[in-house]
């Protein structure tokens, strides 16, 4: 089977899933909220209104105020930038570092398979929100900071992944006849045995930016992850947390945003793993 | 070459028939068929398996893998998953009792008592966390006849009859420290242990060194005689079947297609498939240094030509195709092999195939 | 089985230099290293108190030796004095935390195994029936809801509408007047929240790896042998399939530790419980870099015990590990 019919099947399959299609929707109706903001709230996410503190959901603010009688809603729709894009970039760092250690230590196999992967045992010895935490304290919160660390914390599992690929890829007939020909260790890597861990990758990175959004929400709500004034789902709900007896809404809102957000990662996640090995299904 | 016996095809002559001796049926499988359903749609695994055993004879059921073998046996014992497994339709007939009729909690009771099972892979049929003692006794508790403490000993005692060296030590141990021979004891001693009047052995002996299949195959003889059970042996060799089977029958893509007392199979074989599998035992081709073959590879299940399965690679279908072709014959002599699924048909007592072309040949000579 | 533990021990010790080089990196990471970071940030960081930091680092020396200086008084558990007010020894502060933090974990995983464990069963064995089903929908919710916002919300719920339970801290104000069965009740009530917030991950993940256990363990050969020797389906599921099933979420559990530490920093600050989490918690917003490096220690400490225990645990359990002949 070409590798283009392979894809075409997938995405078919994928498509027929009900749930990952509604994860897809999901997300991507935030993403179209993180690049259009103002198609989505007209007012201006830091405007401080003293006179509006704490105000209900009504229909001038959709979704109620702050404590500082900023809009929810526009908030949100503004944090929905932060948010996914810690996201993103966050996962990416941990699908960069995990994809080259992989290979490497897939691909080399002995001594630097086995210092590289004590290192894997090393890093998930320490409670990742603990590290960040740590490090977030010495190097101070700061949107770059907070997705720069997440992701050198996060990038053990997809390493382990890449590697137990590598290891079954580079016996194949295809990788053999490569190396046959001549091709360079690197050639080899990036042209012969990367392309084939991409689905199990996709995987993976589709289900860690859902974690990656998890834990900047959690940082945020602590107050150490994207500090105000910059709109975040997580430091919204800080307020929402400090207002817990009176604004019921500043609860409510990002958190189900978050949620929803996750689910579709999740479902879509599950759905590609499906699609891609229908053997897995229900699994 | 083959005469007499021009009888209709009927289910019952299927029945082997001690003339003069009225024998009990011990099990009669009429007209199995069974489906699975996959992901590409419903597949046939059984097309009307039909055959018949008396207590104390033991059957050979032969046949490639994925030819239906398995499933068959676990039909009888009732143990296939459904879904995804369908039966379309026949019955299963034990002791004058048809099992499909049971309901689940009469049927534990037949299985592992009255019909016991033993499987193709000793190392992993055996639960891997409890000691093979434990697994043994497990046989007498689970069927109510003595307590905790007494299936114990009887366990020992059992892996005693089936020669497993030092039983007192051995039946404390797990089963990954024992060699497969010896986990292929302790499987027969449970399948054993309550005397069933029948015991499916499906591969018994694939798993197992050269020298262990013998010793096994010997513990199997010796334990038939000693409790005159009726033994349904699978297998995808023709050689263990040829001294241990009292009749034989040869399964081809969820068909059996030819059955027969083991000596008369061997010495004249009918269906071209039979006789293809017999040219292709070492020893049986005095003539050629080299191993005889049946060309072709086994069809998918999933397609199954119309008409004889075995059509695509019998050489007698594709020489008459080539004669019509030429133009040698004006009609395709055997079109019936693509159109319709030969009936069995009995070509002297007991000896039954389904081909087109050996009746053709026999029926009308 | 003695030999497997000590091995596993000793296998161990890479790990622990290997946690002790990244910790030691972490310190070393803020700009001005160790005492740049206490004067700046610290207020009280007096010349004198910088001298002090100064010989407990012993920035005099090179590298090596300070590292091999520190790891000497990590291995006594001295983590220096705290930064904040009351300057106590850092390990006085993290060793009365501790009992909390544990004691909080222990429940959760404990109510972790007695729901998670049969509902995984129970969806494998009746799979695709309603009950699946629903628990498949309400694990992937799971797996979604931020705990610190479900805690919000049941916060909101219980403690504020509906007035049913504590929301904040380990006991009421007037614990001390209270009769035993009172104070008993006050502390469990208290516990609720938390418990079941710190069970509420584990409770998705747990249960569909069960589930997946299960369905793996159930197309085994050796269930088939077991049906075969006539045991009704309970009987097969219940003697052959979980214990087999069972086996790896023994490992699972140890390697839920360092999960259940990170999520401890969220809801001890959320529900105001004095345990590890909170503590960690307080010294990352006031900078308090003494604190933070105990903990950290502390914490992957403690995630390398619950493997080694979750290894020596599985070894107890499974008979191909525990029976292996030595040598």
């Amino acid at each position: 089977m070409s590798g283009q019919s392979m894809f075409a099947d997938t995405l078919r399959r994928l498509s027929r899933n009900p749930l990952a299609v509604a994860g897809a929707v999901v997300i991507l109706f935030f993403l179209v909220m993180a690049l259009f903001p103002k198609c989505f709230s007209e007012h201006d996410p830091n405007r401080i209104n003293i006179l509006r503190i704490l105000d209900p959901p009504s229909a001038r603010h959709l979704l109620g105020t702050d404590d500082l009688g900023r809009d929810v809603l526009a908030r949100m729709v503004y944090g929905a930038r932060i948010s996914l894009s810690v996201g993103f970039v966050a996962e990416s760092i941990a699908i960069g570092i995990g994809l080259i250690v992989g290979l490497l230590a897939g691909y080399y196999g002995g001594r630097a398979d086995a210092v590289l992967m004590r290192f894997v045992d090393i890093m998930l010895c320490f409670p990742s929100f603990f590290l960040i935490l740590s490090v977030v304290a010495f190097i101070g919160p700061s949107i770059w900071n907070i997705m720069i660390i997440i992701g050198i914390t996060g990038w053990m599992g997809v390493a382990r992944l890449v590697r137990a690929e590598t290891l079954s890829l580079k016996e194949r007939d295809f990788v053999v006849a490569a190396r046959a020909q001549g091709a360079g260790a690197a050639r080899i890597m990036f042209r012969h045995i990367l392309p084939n861990t991409l689905a199990p990758i996709l995987v993976a990175a589709t289900l860690g930016v859902a974690g990656a959004i998890l834990v900047e929400s959690s940082l945020s709500f602590l107050g150490i992850g994207v500090q105000p004034p910059t709109p975040s789902w997580g430091n919204i709900l800080t307020a929402g947390k400090d207002n817990i007896e009176f604004a019921w809404w500043l609860s409510l809102f990002p958190g189900l945003a978050i949620f929803v957000t996750v689910l579709g990662y999740n479902l879509l996640g599950e759905g590609i793993r499906d699609a891609v090995d229908p053997r897995l299904k229900g699994r | 070459m083959r005469a007499g016996g021009n009888k209709m095809p009927d289910k019952d002559a299927l029945v082997k028939h001690i003339p003069g001796e009225e024998t009990q049926r011990l099990l009669t499988v009429e007209d199995l068929s069974v489906s699975f359903d996959t992901e590409k749609g419903s597949v046939r695994a059984l097309f009307g398996v039909s055959f018949s055993m008396d207590a104390g004879e033991t059957i050979g059921l032969v046949g490639e893998s994925g030819c239906g073998k398995t499933i068959t046996a676990l039909s009888v014992m009732r143990l296939l998953a459904s879904p995804p497994a369908k039966m379309d339709g026949g019955r299963i007939l034990f002791k004058g009792r048809d099992l499909f009729a049971l309901p689940e909690k009469r049927m534990c009771e037949v299985r592992g008592q009255e019909i016991s099972m033993i499987f193709q892979e000793p190392m992993t049929s055996m639960n891997p966390v409890l000691t093979v003692g434990e697994q043994v006794a497990e046989v007498f508790t689970a069927h109510g006849i003595c307590g905790k403490k007494e299936a114990a000993e009887r366990a020992v005692e059992w892996l005693r009859k089936v020669q497993m060296p030092d039983p007192e030590r051995r039946a404390k141990e797990y089963p990954h420290q024992m060699s497969g021979g010896m986990r292929q004891r302790a499987m027969i001693a449970m399948a054993l242990a309550l005397s069933p009047s029948l015991l499916i052995a499906d591969e018994p002996t694939t798993a197992l060194d050269v020298t262990i299949q013998a010793q096994i195959m010997a513990l199997l003889r010796e334990m038939r005689e000693r409790e005159r059970m009726a033994v349904l042996l699978i297998t995808h060799d023709l050689g263990v079947v040829h001294d241990f089977a009292d009749r034989t029958a040869i399964m081809y893509l969820g068909r059996i297609v030819e059955m027969a007392p083991t000596r008369e199979l061997f010495a004249g074989p009918i269906h071209p498939y039979t006789q293809g599998l017999l040219a292709s035992l070492p020893g049986a081709s005095q003539t050629s240094r080299v191993l005889p073959s049946i060309p072709g590879t086994v069809p998918d299940l999933a397609n199954v030509p119309p008409g004889c399965p075995f059509s695509p690679r019998c050489q007698h279908r594709q020489a008459a195709m080539k004669r019509f072709l030429s133009g040698e014959t004006s009609t395709d002599e055997l079109r019936d092999c693509d159109r319709e699924d030969p009936p069995a048909f009995e070509f002297s007592p007991g000896h039954l195939a389904a081909c087109h072309y050996q009746r053709r040949v026999c029926g009308e000579s | 089985m003695g030999r497997y533990v000590l091995r596993r021990i000793l296998v161990s010790i890479p790990l622990l230099i290997g946690i002790s080089i990244i910790t030691f990196v972490v310190i070393n990471m803020a700009p001005g290293g160790p005492i740049g970071v206490a004067s700046d940030m610290n207020p009280k960081a007096t010349a004198e108190y910088r001298e002090r930091l100064k010989a407990y680092y012993g920035l005099d020396q090179p590298v090596h030796v300070r590292y091999i200086r520190w790891l000497g008084r990590m291995a006594v558990l001295d983590f220096g004095d705290s930064f904040s007010l009351d300057g106590r020894k850092v390990w006085d502060k993290i060793k009365e935390r501790i009992p909390v933090t544990l004691l909080i974990n222990a429940l959760s995983m404990s109510l972790i195994f007695l729901i998670a464990v049969p509902i995984g069963i129970y969806s494998a064995v009746r799979k695709g029936s309603v009950f699946d089903r629903i628990s498949t929908v309400a694990v992937f919710t799971g797996f979604a809801i931020p705990t610190f916002w479900l805690a919000l919300l049941l916060m909101i719920l219980f403690g504020v509408h509906l007035g049913w339970l504590p929301i904040s801290g380990l006991v009421s104000l007037e614990y001390d007047a209270l009769s035993l069965p009172l104070k008993i009740l006050d502390r469990a009530g208290h516990l609720v929240l938390p418990v079941f917030l710190a069970a509420f991950g584990g409770l998705a993940g747990i249960s569909r790896y069960m589930r997946s256990n299960m369905l793996e363990v159930i197309r085994q050969d050796y269930i088939m042998t077991a049906r075969a020797k006539g045991l009704p389906e309970k009987v097969v599921v219940r003697r052959h399939a979980v214990r087999n099933a069972l086996l790896p979420v023994i490992t699972i559990f140890g390697l839920s530790i360092p999960g259940l530490l990170g999520g401890s920093v969220i809801f001890e600050t959320i529900f105001a419980i004095p345990g590890m989490g909170q503590l960690f918690y307080q010294g990352v917003m006031s900078r308090d870099y003494p604190l933070i490096m105990g903990i950290l220690t502390i914490g992957a400490f403690l995630t390398l015990l619950g493997n080694i225990l979750a290894d020596v645990g599985y070894a107890v359990a499974d008979p191909r590990i525990n029976t292996e002949r030595a040598g």
